[in-house]
């Protein structure tokens, strides 16, 4: 019935799985040829819906992890055992299946290019994903904002991205935080962002950087209210909040 | 995970597809408060029988989504926009 869909009215399309490609243990990027995708904004996210034989659906929200410039929309899926869309999507989908999207969402939790102000990013978990959407953007488009990215993963094992984020474009710092494990060797940042950390990276009210904070409640919660205490504007502080996304 | 919640970002698709247009960024009036927030910073409980948002001022009740194949019923008598 897509046809019959309002121009301009959000509602279901079909998307091809073009390609699922491993990141961590538990996380998964699928590649999807949406042909009547209408482009979308970094930081956006989709509903993803399946349907049962039996006519029984459920559906779960997924940040796009591509940017606008890229050749296919991603999606990047963390698996949550016993959960009841993620397991099927990161482990059963396979090159040429379907699935049904509706998007893209969300206009608020968007970075769309330079607004003359630095771009401070915190991802918590796979709260990285649609900041990662941003980081390409910034690059497919030869933005010269200044950008730092604070990742905070249980152990290196479980950073999403490694290696794209290690050859960061110029002018982009990503500073990875452990929470559970690290190395021995480790120089990065071991346990949850501090106050230390915030002091060593985040640009000073100032410079009134746009903040992007994605991650676990608790998460977000904590820096928020870090980042409004140190004077940034609560209107510049942009969240998402999430939690396993069963 | 009965407490888990997310937040009004993921009512998001749903509002768009019934209301016409994305309303994360636009602020309503808890009807209980009277406290503004904006739809992206509701609480939001997405496993209760349908979706239900909360002010994240009081906690109170705000926002209930109804979705069942393509008919989407947005209950929000509380919430002022």
């Amino acid at each position: 019935m897509a046809g019959a869909a309002l121009p301009g009215r959000l509602t279901w399309q079909l998307a091809r799985v073009v390609e699922v490609t491993p990141e961590t243990a538990q996380t998964k990027t699928l590649v999807l040829d949406a042909p009547d995708w209408a482009g979308h904004r970094a930081g956006q996210h989709v509903d993803v819906r399946l349907t049962a034989e039996d006519g029984y659906q459920a559906q779960r929200s997924y940040s796009i992890a591509s940017a606008p410039e890229d050749d296919h929309l991603m999606l990047t899926v963390e698996e949550i055992p016993d959960g009841e869309v993620s397991p099927y999507l990161a482990e059963e989908l396979r090159a040429g299946d379907e699935l049904e999207l509706r998007g893209p969402i969300g206009g608020w939790f968007v970075w769309e290019g330079s607004e003359g102000a630095p771009l401070l990013m915190f991802g918590g978990g796979s709260g990285v994903v649609p900041l990662r959407a941003m980081l390409r953007h910034r690059a497919a488009t030869s933005d010269s904002t200044p950008a730092r990215l604070v990742y905070s993963a249980r152990s290196l094992q479980d950073v999403i991205y490694r290696e794209e984020l290690e050859r960061s474009a110029d002018g982009v710092e990503v500073c990875l935080a452990l929470t559970r494990s690290w190395p021995e060797d480790w120089t990065g940042h071991r346990g949850r962002v501090n106050d230390a950390l915030l002091d060593d990276i985040a640009w000073p009210a100032s410079d009134t950087p746009a903040i992007y904070i994605c991650g676990p409640n608790g998460f977000v919660e904590a820096i928020s209210r870090r980042m409004v205490a140190r004077g940034h504007d609560p209107v510049r502080v942009k969240t998402e909040r999430f939690g396993p996304s069963s | 995970m009965e407490d888990f919640t997310v937040d009004g970002n993921a009512l998001a698709g749903a509002l768009a597809q019934s209301l016409g247009r994305d309303v994360t960024g636009e602020r309503g009036t808890c009807g209980h408060c009277g406290k503004a927030s904006l739809v992206a910073e509701l609480v939001v409980y997405p496993k209760a029988p349908s979706p239900v948002a909360r002010c994240p001022h009081c906690g109170d009740v705000v926002m209930v989504v109804t979705e069942i194949s393509d008919t989407i019923t947005v209950h929000m008598d509380t919430y002022a926009m």
